[in-house]
């Protein structure tokens, strides 16, 4: 019993910073932008939220800083796209160059030093019931802003005003520019939510998951995250069982590789990539449901006419 | 609030395409000098080490070469893509499985000798590329898969399978168990090009072979045309009868043969054998290449100089200065950046509206017309 509320546990902080970066990505492309930096911001995030803990001793303080700099990161991304209308898959492409470069730069120090891990929550009497105990009580703090980010993302965009605009933005930027929407500015107010939820995945990998700082840390994990919002046709409780079978299979590869399984490790180190390609191929194979679900203005750039 | 207004032109200017990437690199400078600044190093002293040193000498343009050679091959196979809007972003893991395919001759055939065996590996490295380069191109096609992110995930495979390669079955017997493959031997080894003053390879004249035959293909061939064509406007190319899915396959085949072309030839010339990491990034980096050199064949062959000039000097300021490498991963983003945000001037000019601009144009809100 102790051993599957391990793995349970496992599986939730490796799910846990793949479906905050989606649940980000889901609302900047509900409003129509493609950003393809999501890696570049969840590194930032990464080794911001590092470096803050480590130098201040507060893993709180690096996870103000993670969600901070993922933030501004993503600002450059939406003064390129949003008000000079430059490329957005180039753009994005752009800005998870730089952010490895500029993270590997940040991080020359940091390299081999011991961070600060984020406490887990410890409740006195809820926490210690047998099994459910720590699985309700016992994780650590992102895991649950990550529930109540998804539960938060769900309400706005399906139950409020400003969500529907949002997702009318989406839909036909023209349209909802006819109708006086101030296009530009919601788009902005988007993509830095995005990059704040990107830099806050970062934050959970270098305070949480592995409480150090590795250069290219966060391996690929911003782009499953953008394939997860694919994979959940852009709908916010898909992205939550997305994230947590992908976290199921990068877990299930650690341990299989721990057990000593005669394959080699290299493929089972793949097994998360060729699982994202297969989801993707399962998911897109049927060309007009995929054209139904994706934002109609997705990723193409708006030019206020007057 | 202070903003942006971009007035679309009438036509696109032709100054600023041709000073955009000028402006670009002027801009990266003025962006680097602060980074230096903060550093705590002298900015001037930093940029004689970082543009100047690591061209002064003789030797030091081979390297240049060395490294120009992959960024070239594989921008200008990206450069067809991109100008057909299929977005590959997996050359790396194409030059790495060029790069593996195109050894497998040398590693698994020590023995075989002869004038044959160079052009041989080249070619298989050209296949293996363009066959791995085929994969997102079907998923595309049959699936409807995003080839964005199908051709990046597959650079993570290709990474591994490498790894695997030279640390299980391919690995060196007598190499003390250190993870790379049996050195080539001589005819599997890529000719130098002036042995007698310095390193570069042929893998610098194929790269200019590759770029005017692309520049040829896209401006005097209907082919090229037919990319053009596809890429600006998918619907007008369906009236003319071009093939949609049939330019997906050749997109991404062709940018994967000269990615895999440029593998073979970085394993076979300046490595000599297969490693866990044969790559600094150059498929990455060859992404920013292209667009700095305005997806022209031409302008790609200056671009691929410059970012080769940028990793050097990336060693160079950190052997001198004690900085990061890393600062050359810096730099190429940035550009990339500059690059795009003045490629805007192509198209727009841009007004800048004061602090508190009357928005007498405005329309009347949803709400106040309710």
């Amino acid at each position: 019993m102790d051993i599957t509320v391990n793995i349970l546990l496992t599986i939730a902080t490796a799910a846990t910073p793949l479906l905050i970066a989606a649940i980000g990505e889901l609302v900047v492309e509900r409003s129509g932008v493609l950003n393809l930096g999501v890696e570049g911001m969840m590194i930032m995030g990464a080794v911001g939220g590092f470096g803050a803990g480590y130098l201040t001793g507060s893993p709180w303080i690096g996870l103000l800083a993670a969600i901070a700099l993922g933030a501004v990161f993503s600002l450059l991304f939406a003064v390129m796209t949003l008000s000079l209308a430059t490329n957005q898959v180039a753009t994005g492409l752009s800005l998870t160059l730089l952010g490895l470069g500029l993270s590997g730069m940040m991080g020359t120090s940091f390299v081999g030093q011991p961070g600060a891990r984020l406490p887990n929550l410890d409740i006195p009497g809820l926490t210690a019931i047998p099994v459910i105990g720590r699985l309700l009580f016992g994780q650590d703090p992102i895991f649950y802003i990550s529930i109540a980010l998804t539960a938060a993302v769900m309400w706005f965009l399906f139950k409020t005003r400003t969500g529907l605009t949002l997702r009318s933005i989406g839909d036909s930027h023209t349209s909802a520019h006819a109708l006086g929407i101030q296009v530009i500015r919601y788009r902005y107010l988007a993509v830095i939510f995005g990059g704040a939820c990107a830099g806050l995945a970062g934050g959970h990998l270098s305070l949480v998951y592995t409480p150090q700082w590795v250069e290219n840390m966060t391996a690929g994990r911003g782009w499953i995250a953008l394939a997860l919002v694919v994979f959940a046709s852009w709908r916010p409780w898909r992205v939550l069982a997305g994230a947590y079978i992908f976290g199921a299979v990068w877990i299930g590869q650690l341990h299989a590789q721990a057990f000593g399984i005669p394959v080699p490790s290299q493929l089972l180190s793949s097994l998360p990539y060729l699982a994202t390609i297969v989801v993707l191929v399962l998911i897109s194979r049927n060309k007009r449901l995929t054209m139904m679900n994706t934002p109609a203005s997705l990723g193409q750039p708006f030019v206020p006419d007057r | 609030m202070m903003r942006l207004e971009l007035v679309k032109r009438p036509q696109r200017s032709m100054l600023f395409s041709a000073l955009s990437p000028f402006i670009a690199f002027m801009l990266t400078i003025i962006a680097g000098a602060i980074l230096f600044a903060l550093l705590g190093v002298n900015p001037l002293k930093a940029f004689q080490i970082y543009f100047l040193e690591p061209v002064s000498q003789v030797w030091q343009l081979h390297e240049l070469a060395i490294k120009a050679a992959p960024l070239i091959l594989i921008g200008v196979g990206l450069s067809v893509c991109y100008r057909a809007n299929i977005w590959n972003i997996g050359a790396e893991g194409q030059f790495i499985l060029g790069g593996i395919v195109g050894s497998s001759i040398p590693v698994l055939f020590p023995q075989f000798e002869g004038p044959l065996v160079l052009p041989l590996m080249l070619l298989f490295g050209m296949v293996g590329g363009a066959a791995y380069a085929a994969i997102p191109a079907l998923l595309k096609t049959r699936f409807n898969t995003n080839e964005i992110l199908t051709s990046l995930m597959l650079v993570y495979v290709a990474q591994l399978f490498l790894d695997w390669l030279v640390r299980g079955p391919w690995r060196d017997p007598k190499g003390f168990n250190f993870p790379q493959t049996i050195q080539f031997n001589d005819s599997a080894i890529l000719p130098e090009l002036m042995p007698a003053s310095g390193r570069a390879n042929w893998g610098f004249v194929f790269a200019l072979v590759a770029a005017v035959l692309v520049w040829i293909l896209m401006s005097r061939m209907l082919k090229g045309f037919e990319v053009r064509v596809l890429g600006s406007s998918p619907r007008a190319g369906r009236f003319a009868g071009f093939g949609i899915n049939r330019m997906v396959f050749f997109a991404f085949m062709l940018s994967g043969a000269l990615a895999g072309l440029a593998g073979i030839s970085e394993v076979s010339g300046a490595i000599g054998q297969l490693q866990p990491v044969i790559s600094p990034g150059y498929g990455f980096a060859a992404i920013i290449v292209a667009f700095l050199g305005r997806l022209n064949p031409l302008g790609i062959v200056a671009a691929g100089l410059v970012l080769a000039l940028t990793y050097l000097g990336g060693e160079a300021v950190q052997s001198a200065l004690g900085i990061s490498d890393k600062v050359a991963r810096v730099f190429q983003g940035m550009l990339l950046f500059f690059v795009l945000g003045c490629d805007t001037l192509i198209h727009y000019r841009i007004r800048l509206i004061g602090f508190a601009a009357p928005k007498l144009e405005s329309a009347p809100k949803l709400e106040e017309a309710r």
